[in-house]
């Protein structure tokens, strides 16, 4: 289970710093597929960069299991990130390996090396996302779905208890996208495996998502099931998500 | 003609020889030797950043301040500038001996820049993903950026070897002969022209073959596809016209 704390991150140090997050609470439980949502300049991809500590937060904490996690550093930092996978918009892939040596990174910054089973392993993997036949292409020869999809084989390659998602459609085409959010759907069904999902898309959080919380100007201001959120959003920023105001009011 | 060419042969032909082979191992060696140098200082510039992966402010001023105070120098000033020191490190002054101290303080610097703006060109993503993986930063730099970065530096090498090819122009000044030195010799203090012509066509074609050699070798290391290469190359380019208006 990850808990977010009276999360906070601001930008610069003066004291009228803007906030990119502000006072942020957020518990998501094992298992669910958790939508953040919010538009551009939310705060939502601090927020979940803040979960794997790519950024610091600035005060508040992020409890993962009972633990508190946010002051790690060296090999405790780097053991926590292998229990969080993260997959991107533009994907994040490196695009001088071939996609085999890409899903089989986890393995070398794990141990710093890569065996025999750990290639097996990633074969599998890639046959779970449909790629087996491209293990020795490279990702410039893969459309955008397809590199997205060797991004979760890489995500899954060292068993994580979380993934987070941030904005892993938002580049792709409505076809490439549902390949994806089944992929997510099916993963977290077979695994258990509990995923957090960044997105603006109201579309995303419907198809996959079982609880949401709306994000505005850095603050929290709206969370619930999904199915609650929709039948009767509250918050302003959820109504112009869910298309609920006029446009051109 | 094919007299004249002998007799031209016979004359100075020797001495050409010679002065290639000068400027070869003036070129190779040093930049050899600053490679190793400008790679680590490179990695060290590009990790202590701010907002990279290892920031440190203050290591970082002052890596930078050395390097660009070693840039400002024009590379024959440095080179009389150290003398003292490149005697007590070669046990000589002069020569091609002499030469190979200026030359690698002179081209480590800017190596460790071109190496630096290397590894920064390597997408934020790319990098971020692999943190997220739980990588440490030896294997982030040995596993995914100078290995991301590879074609990148490799074009960098053609650049650095054409200009150090510049700097033993300069040679001359310490005694350390080469092409450059003859061209100045008989050019402009002997006039004999013909000598000049056929140094420079030998360093317009030395030129030649570095830059193609070394673009023949990044296009084999790099994976990126055409389009991609392309963009990258176009978005530099905008950047540099962008900057010099």
């Amino acid at each position: 289970m990850i808990q977010i704390q009276h999360l906070t991150k601001t930008y610069g140090t003066t004291l009228d710093a803007p906030h990119a997050l502000e006072d942020v609470t957020i518990d998501v439980a094992d298992g669910d597929i958790m939508g953040i949502i919010g538009m551009s300049g939310a705060g939502k991809s601090t927020l979940v960069r803040c979960i794997n500590l790519l950024e610091r937060p600035t005060a508040g904490k992020i409890v993962v299991d009972g633990q508190d996690v946010t002051g790690l550093s060296g090999a405790a930092l780097r053991s926590y990130r292998r229990r969080v996978a993260m997959i991107f918009q533009s994907f994040g892939l490196l695009a001088q390996k071939t996609v085999l040596a890409n899903v089989c990174f986890p393995f070398l910054a794990a141990t710093g090396k890569v065996t025999a089973e750990n290639r097996e392993r990633a074969l599998e993997l890639l046959d779970m996302v449909g790629l087996r036949e491209k293990a020795n292409s490279y990702p410039s020869q893969l459309s955008g779905g397809q590199q997205q999809r060797v991004a979760i084989a890489r995500a899954l390659a060292c068993d994580p208890e979380y993934i987070l998602c941030d904005e892993a459609t938002s580049a792709l085409d409505p076809a490439s996208t549902n390949t994806i959010l089944k992929l997510l759907r099916d993963i977290n069904r077979s695994t258990g495996v509990t995923v957090i999902v960044i997105t603006h898309s109201m579309g995303v959080v419907e198809k996959i998502c079982k609880n949401v919380v709306v994000l505005e100007h850095g603050r929290v201001v709206e969370q619930g099931s999904v199915a609650d959120v929709f039948a009767d959003p509250k918050s302003q920023a959820a109504k112009v998500l869910l298309e609920r105001v006029e446009w051109d009011a | 003609m094919p007299e004249t060419v002998n007799a031209f042969l016979a004359e100075y032909g020797e001495l050409l020889l010679e002065g290639t082979g000068s400027t070869i191992v003036m070129v190779l060696v040093p930049t050899a030797i600053s490679y190793v140098i400008g790679l680590a200082l490179g990695v060290v510039l590009y990790l202590t950043a701010p907002g990279s992966l290892r920031p440190m402010p203050a290591l970082s001023a002052a890596l930078g301040w050395v390097v660009n105070i070693l840039r400002s120098f024009p590379f024959i000033v440095l080179m009389v500038f150290i003398i003292p020191f490149t005697r007590l490190v070669m046990g000589t002054g002069s020569g091609i001996l002499g030469t190979i101290p200026p030359l690698v303080l002179s081209a480590s610097p800017f190596i460790a820049r071109m190496v630096e703006q290397s590894l920064a060109e390597v997408p934020r993503e790319s990098v971020e993903a692999v943190e997220a993986c739980g990588a440490s930063i030896p294997r982030i730099v040995f596993s995914a950026l100078l290995p991301e970065a590879l074609p990148s530096i490799v074009r960098g090498v053609a650049v650095v070897l054409i200009s150090v090819l510049g700097y033993t122009a300069m040679a001359g000044a310490i005694g350390a002969g080469g092409l450059g030195d003859i061209a100045v010799r008989y050019g402009y203090y002997r006039r004999v022209e013909e000598v000049m012509w056929v140094a420079v066509i030998i360093l317009i074609v030395i030129v030649q073959v570095i830059q193609s050699v070394c673009d023949l070798a990044a296009r084999r290391v790099d994976h990126r596809g055409q389009a991609a290469v392309t963009a990258a190359g176009r978005r530099a380019k905008a950047d540099r016209d962008l900057i010099k208006r």
